[in-house]
């Protein structure tokens, strides 16, 4: 059974509709990148499997219940969520932050403290260092590392990343990505990421969705993307020649 | 003597006034933390409701304080004189700051954050209690800063109801151009407020979890405000009272002829030993008694029922001993007003009838008219059909029930008996009229009226300030009996003469 299913999926404001009849299925263990221009409702789509918002029409299904049937708060829990920065909480410690998801599902302190460190160990910042800190202490590329330990902590079957490593510097990003790319295949887990770098989506995505003002155009492999003849695709291509690697 | 000296010698009732200044700030504070930040929370979920009640905050905070203190006086349950109306009053100046700053220090949450906590499966309360809160605690704590340093001031001015603090010191060296009691009061409120601004500081910088705050602008605006309105109360004061001193008093009466009589009489015997006196006569409902716990009356002639019943607020009893020892005693802790020895006379209502009837009838007291009241008229003033001790208890204990019962000015009931529009009045006990329309009092055989007895209030500070004082006061316990007293008023009422005249004349005939 897929994940997350989107059934004829519309969401819509009282002035404008975000996203119109969208269709996707999410597979256990893939990586799923949507990527698209700012307002093309990538982001929309994140915060509907989350039920950060609900759908106008259609249904999205989450393990093959309806997110509106599910105890919101539960299916929450079940999804770790990254975005921009970590959005980490700046006046918990790094070592309260990361361990949240497992002290609000009533995690016995002693576990949710060995899991703290082994999270830390996993993103590659040393327990010892940063559990005490707080993120304003840290770089913007440590805190993005306890933004994606914070969303594994409490071992979610799914992780849904919104432009997580937007905000870094090139190198930082690129390595970053290396990470993620290796981790997310280590530990197998489900991911849905955001982007509008086509060359993150090449890097982390087994799929490669295309989304232009509340549609999907295309859901290709990178391989099947890289050769589409789709005109918007082509366009995101070419800025990849254009930059040669640097982006 | 020098400001040192000053300290030295009054240092424990300063020390008490500091006291009262804190209390009055803290627990002001602390109620408008426990109202405004539940409805700085309300607002930021409830975004129609924000714009009214911070509206209404906002309207609150303009109010200048002495203004709102005299809205505050005539309410039931908040208002009235004393600690309770400056505690409320400060509580509503208080409330903005600390509303504003809790809707904008919760509002000013990085939505990214929010947005975080409630993905990562925070109910509503988590949300609130364990991000909203504790980052917009600086913010809140800002407020109450704020809030509190504002207070500090604000309570200066709370001495003119009678709650006490520093700003005792501050109307009284004004009064007395006295700069030792002035910069005793003014010095302490200014420190206590940077006292509080540097305290409350350091707890907002405990909640300061990203960047600096600017909190040097709102604190140098909250010192500016706290200065502005130590400042401003006091120049108000100053242009409304004269300053009074060692010669100086400023005598009171209430809005009848009896009562400026009685305060001419004092005014009088006081010019006499060399004081000047100021004359505020003629001020209307509970005006004098606000004045003389406000500080800008030292005295006026008052009565003990009245003011048992209507200043104190208790039940009506009929025990004149009982009465006056419990005004005394009220007085004196809660006002630090000074109840002179009775004048000799009472002036409580009269329960009129003509004297060809009383004679006809053998009437001697109200008991023995029960049996006539239904064939009766009776003609009563607004006061007496409305107030506890008036007419729904008067009719019940005597079971009077009149033909017909006339709501109507009080003077005028007297001319009504007389010729014959009614049958039965409430007069006043010392109307000069009595004797000369031929009108029969009837004895209160059930002891229903309250004891009025005449006595003159007057302020503690004034009777030590002013050495004359006491003196006049002790000659006129029991000097006035109640003929006298309805002699007196007849010169003014009946024959129109000159008060100033008539107590002139009286003061001789006395020998005072």
């Amino acid at each position: 059974m897929p994940l997350v299913q989107f059934h004829n999926v519309t969401y819509s404001l009282p002035n404008a509709t975000i996203i119109s009849d969208l269709n996707l299925t999410v597979e256990q263990g893939e990586t799923l990148v949507l990527l698209g221009e700012s307002g093309c409702g990538k982001t929309t789509t994140l915060k509907l499997i989350n039920r950060l918002l609900t759908p106008s029409a259609g249904e999205v299904r989450v393990e093959g219940k309806s997110t509106t049937a599910w105890d919101p708060i539960e299916l929450r829990r079940r999804i770790g969520y990254v975005i921009q920065e970590g959005g980490l909480f700046p006046h918990f410690t790094i070592a309260r932050n990361v361990g949240l998801v497992p002290a609000l599902s009533g995690w016995e302190p002693a576990r949710t403290h060995e899991r703290v460190r082994e999270m830390l160990n996993l993103v590659g910042l040393d327990p010892d260092r940063f559990a005490e800190r707080y993120p304003r202490e840290l770089s913007g590329g440590q805190r993005q590392r306890v933004g994606v330990a914070r969303a594994l902590a409490a071992d979610p079957p799914l992780l849904l990343l919104d432009e997580p490593f937007g905000a870094l510097d090139p190198l930082t990003r690129a390595s970053l990505q290396r990470e993620f790319a290796e981790l997310s295949t280590r530990l197998g887990k489900t991911a849905v990421l955001v982007t509008h770098d086509v060359r993150e989506a090449m890097i982390l995505g087994q799929r490669i969705g295309l989304m232009h003002k509340g549609q999907l155009l295309l859901l290709e492999t990178p391989e099947a993307f890289r050769a589409s003849d789709n005109p918007q695709a082509r366009a995101y291509l070419e800025t990849l020649n254009v930059n040669g690697g640097d982006h | 003597m020098s400001f040192w000296q000053f300290l030295a010698s009054n240092w424990s009732e300063l020390l008490l006034l500091v006291r009262q200044h804190i209390v009055l700030v803290f627990v002001s504070i602390l109620v408008a933390v426990i109202i405004g930040v539940p409805v700085g929370i309300l607002l930021t979920r409830y975004r129609a409701l924000r714009g009214p009640v911070l509206g209404i905050a906002n309207v609150m905070q303009t109010i200048p304080s002495l203004a709102l203190f005299g809205f505050l006086i005539p309410l039931p349950f908040i208002g009235g004189i004393g600690t309770r109306t400056a505690l409320v009053a400060l509580v509503l100046y208080s409330l903005l700051p600390i509303i504003r700053n809790t809707v904008t220090g919760i509002l000013n949450v990085d939505p990214n954050v929010r947005e975080a906590a409630v993905a990562m499966g925070m109910t509503g309360g988590q949300v609130l209690r364990q991000v909203e809160l504790p980052l917009a605690m600086g913010v809140i704590v800002t407020g109450i800063r704020v809030a509190t340093v504002i207070a500090v001031g604000v309570t200066t001015i709370a001495a003119a109801v009678g709650a006490g603090g520093l700003g005792v010191y501050i109307f009284r060296g004004l009064r007395q151009y006295d700069n030792n009691l002035l910069l005793a009061g003014a010095l302490s409120a200014a420190l206590l407020a940077l006292a509080a601004d540097s305290l409350l500081g350091l707890v907002e910088r405990q909640f300061s979890f990203e960047t600096k705050r600017s909190g040097t602008v709102v604190r140098k605006l909250a010192l500016a405000v706290a200065i502005v309105l130590v400042i401003g109360g006091a120049a108000f004061w100053l242009s409304r009272s004269t300053p009074s001193s060692e010669n100086h008093i400023a005598v009171g009466s209430k809005d009848f002829t009896e009562s400026a009589l009685l305060a001419e009489i004092v005014a009088q015997m006081l010019e006499a030993r060399g004081v000047s006196v100021e004359r505020r006569f003629e001020l209307g409902g509970n005006l004098p008694h606000e004045a003389l716990v406000a500080g800008t009356l030292d005295l006026y002639p008052e009565y003990t029922g009245t003011s048992y019943t209507a200043i104190l607020q208790h039940a009506p009893i009929t025990d004149p001993r009982a009465v006056y020892d419990q005004v005394k005693r009220e007085y004196a802790d809660r006002f630090k007003v000074e109840v002179s020895q009775p004048l000799g006379f009472e002036n409580t209502f009269a329960i009129l009838v003509r004297g060809e009837d009383a004679r006809r009838l053998n009437l001697k007291t109200i008991s023995n008219a029960a049996t006539e009241a239904p064939r009766w008229r009776a003609g009563f003033g607004q006061d007496f059909m409305s107030r506890a001790d008036g007419y729904p208890g008067f009719s019940k204990t005597y079971g009077l029930k009149f033909a017909e019962v006339r709501e109507m000015d009080l003077s005028l009931t007297y001319i009504a008996l007389s010729s014959k529009q009614v049958d039965l009045i409430a007069g006043n006990s010392t109307e000069g009229r009595i004797p000369t329309l031929d009108l029969f009092q009837l004895a209160d055989d059930r002891r229903y009226f309250p004891p009025y007895e005449a006595v003159y209030l007057v302020r503690q500070d004034s009777l030590a300030r002013v050495p004359a004082l006491p003196e006049v006061l002790s000659k006129l316990a029991n000097a006035i009996s109640t003929d006298e007293m309805r002699r007196l008023n007849y010169e003014i009422d009946g024959q129109k003469r000159d008060p100033k005249e008539v107590v002139k004349e009286w003061l001789k005939g006395k020998g005072f």
